[in-house]
């Protein structure tokens, strides 16, 4: 994690800190509906643009899926839009996520997870956002409020970069973080205006003296060639990622990368895990690692396109990984674990590995799961087939 | 002077590539809904606009943009079957927000049209389309109904008349097809207060272009339900869709109307009306509802049904006169 120089910082939500890092981008269009947990961000936007803060034009939509509708109205005439969502909202609009990535449209989503109905929920887990995994847009996982703010100005320049041109979606906790007040370091205004620099209008709609055709009738002879160039744009963001990160730390100090070890280097029990839930896993390794256990963990920072080589490199050799995931694959391995485990077919020197869902529809997390977790390990007690439950009751 | 049809005519000859649809598209020979765009959209490129058009998912989409081809010369956008509505709603707001950051110039004058059939209209699209015109997006949402799921095959929608065999609603032999009358979509539309919306038949183009006209005029959101023969599944001869059309008109099934603001105006009046079995008698997808032995009776309350709604169309338009909503 970065470190954040308190003086500098202010206390804030992360739904106030994403809302600011959207003023800060003034895309020319935001579309949104309210949805728990997301609602905050779309409250503190509608006021920038109620106050005159922000040039943005705002389209309150009658429904998640006329937002993304509309976005992708929006970004097809070079337009930057955004919108944001959680849950049921970002499943309503799932049809047109699709569409979005398939268009090439960049554009960036704030999606404050929270668990899919049914039975409804309004708490965190990652259940909405692993059923886009597969709609081709980029996904990161933000661990703290800051994260969550610098990765929606990065992200953006991601997205707009001419190889790329995908959307992204910036993953925070709903409620642990959205609604959680940390201490976050703003960018000066100016800072970011220069970061995410002019949007490159590319066929913008709206030029009618070279009319394009968007969203034409795609056939057997034509689409499999078109998905084969959006595989391919997800490599190319593979490549770009490190660019703008480094970019952005010229700018701000942050570091950010597709993963992040923590206490790594001696490491021979490693959890792997995505989100907030990673400050809690950091606690649980300084406190083990006081009573000597060799333990560590990797964070997931970008989750698609995932990082095959980052996790081989970081995990290559380890005696035991284990793989927490806030969301099921019912009737396969969860999907961080899948993930993971299939990086690691191809390693030198497998771990032992295990596959632990925690935290549905908002379930606490404690230190003490955490640490449970890690002691199977430390046991040997880790059964790659198996998928285990933590802070469930059976 | 008003726009009107030998006007149109001699404007756009030898020049149809700059209506904005041009030849090549895979539509049916006889079909009414490009008939239905290039009314519009001449009238649009005729008043110095420059049209932007959004489709939804259906025949007139699939039949004009087969990659690698494209029959559209003006900037189009397909996003979904639903959404439409929403999608231009974000190309209009787009517009905006580009004049005002000064990326666009101020004085473009883009004409926004929403191309859609009545399954993109009447149901699917409806919560898009409502949504659209409460914001009040100066969008002009052209319906071009052809009164089912022709493009895949003649379903029934919301839209499809009493007794119409099609193929989720078949007559049968204990049920007489569609059995529900067609939604009154212009009336939905004219609830959202603040809003222009009209009817038109492609067999009066100058009623059509009027509407069009004052469409491009108004100052918010429009809707124009434009009368469609689908020649394959209303089982009619290719030539036949401006009869039928007329015929629609002439014997108050498609009464020519609109309503701005709240207030109604019937546009066309005609002196004397044909019987509604004139309408239903050249159309085969009525031949298997009147070959049943109940057909007089159906067809009796069918026509007391559109007189019905006629007398109540004039009282409307009595009632409204002189009384806007705003």
């Amino acid at each position: 994690m970065n470190n954040i120089d308190l003086k500098k910082a202010r206390a804030v939500t992360g739904a106030e800190a994403v809302a600011n890092a959207m003023r800060q981008i003034e895309p020319h269009v935001v579309a949104a509906y309210p949805i728990t947990p997301q609602t905050p961000i779309v409250e503190y936007f509608a006021k920038f643009v109620s106050d005159g803060v922000v040039r943005t034009e705002m389209i309150p939509v009658e429904s998640e899926h006329s937002a993304m509708s509309a976005v992708v109205g929006a970004a097809a005439t070079g337009a930057r839009a955004m919108t944001a969502t959680s849950a049921n909202g970002l499943a309503l609009m799932h049809e047109v996520v699709y569409i979005a990535a398939s268009s090439r449209l960049p554009i960036v989503m704030p999606v404050v997870n929270r668990a899919l109905s049914g039975p409804i929920n309004i708490h965190c887990d990652h259940s909405d956002a692993m059923a886009e995994r597969d709609s081709g847009w980029v996904q990161f996982y933000a661990e703290s409020n800051q994260e969550a703010y610098d990765l929606t100005i990065l992200s953006l320049k991601l997205a707009e970069d001419e190889s790329v041109r995908l959307p992204v979606m910036v993953s925070l906790d709903g409620f642990i973080l959205s609604h959680g007040v940390e201490p976050v370091e703003f960018l000066p205004d100016e800072v970011v205006k220069e970061f995410i620099g002019e949007p490159k209008m590319i066929y913008p709609l709206l030029d009618t003296e070279h009319p394009v055709t968007y969203g034409p009738l795609d056939l057997y002879d034509y689409y499999f060639e078109h998905k084969r160039q959006q595989v391919e744009a997800m490599e190319n963001a593979k490549k770009v990622f490190p660019k703008v990160a480094e970019e952005f730390y010229k700018v701000s100090g942050r570091k950010y990368d597709f993963v992040e070890p923590y206490k790594l280097d001696d490491a021979e029990y490693v959890m792997v895990a995505l989100g907030s839930t990673n400050s809690t896993i950091k606690y649980v390794v300084d406190w083990m690692r006081e009573e000597g256990f060799k333990v560590g963990a990797l964070k997931v920072w970008m989750f698609r396109p995932f990082p095959k080589a980052q996790i081989q490199k970081y995990l290559n050799g380890r005696k035991g990984v284990v793989v927490l995931d806030r969301s099921a694959s019912f009737g396969a391995e969860a999907p961080l674990y899948e993930a993971v485990k299939s990086a690691l077919y191809n390693v030198a020197i497998r771990p032992q590995m295990g596959s632990y869902v925690y935290g549905l529809g908002g379930r606490d997390i404690l230190p003490e799961h955490i640490r449970k977790a890690f002691e199977d390990a430390l046991s040997g007690n880790l059964i790659a087939d198996e998928q285990r439950y933590l802070g469930l009751r059976e | 002077m008003p726009v009107n049809l030998f006007g149109l005519a001699k404007t756009f000859e030898n020049r149809a590539e700059d209506i904005g649809l041009v030849q090549g598209h895979r539509l049916c020979p006889g079909c009414a809904a490009p008939i239905v765009v290039k009314f519009s959209l001449m009238v649009a490129r005729k008043l110095g606009y420059e049209p932007v058009v959004g489709l939804a998912t259906g025949c007139l989409e699939v039949s004009t943009t087969i990659y690698p081809y494209t029959a559209w010369t003006v900037p189009y956008i397909h996003n979904a079957f639903e959404n439409s509505a929403a999608t231009m709603s974000g190309v209009e707001t787009a517009a905006r927000a580009l004049k005002k950051f000064g990326v666009l110039p101020k004085d473009k004058k883009y004409a926004f049209f929403v191309f859609a059939g009545d399954g993109g209209t009447y149901d699917i699209g409806l919560q898009s389309l409502s949504g659209m015109i409460e914001r009040g997006h100066k969008v002009i949402y052209i319906l071009y109904d052809n009164e089912g799921y022709m493009n895949t095959g003649n379903q029934r929608s919301g839209s499809t008349p009493t007794g119409s065999n099609t193929t989720t609603a078949p007559v049968g032999k204990v049920i007489p097809g569609k059995v529900q009358l067609k939604k009154n979509i212009v009336e939905i539309v004219a609830g959202h207060e603040y809003v222009y919306a009209a009817t038109v038949s492609i067999s009066d183009p100058n009623d059509f272009f009027s509407k069009i006209e004052k469409s491009l005029n108004f100052d918010g959101p429009s809707f124009i339900a434009a009368f469609s023969p689908c020649v394959r599944f209303w089982r009619i001869p290719d030539g036949a869709a401006n009869s039928i059309s007329k015929l629609a008109v002439e014997t108050k099934y498609w009464p020519l109307y609109e309503v701005e603001n709240g207030v109604y105006r019937v546009t066309r009046k005609p002196r004397q009306f044909k019987p509604l079995i004139e309408f239903l008698k050249p159309q085969g997808r009525f031949k298997p509802l009147l070959s049943r032995p109940d057909a007089d009776e159906i067809v009796q309350r069918l026509q007391e049904y559109v007189d019905r709604r006629w007398e109540r169309l004039l009282t409307l338009e009595e009632a409204t006169k002189g009384k806007p909503i705003r």
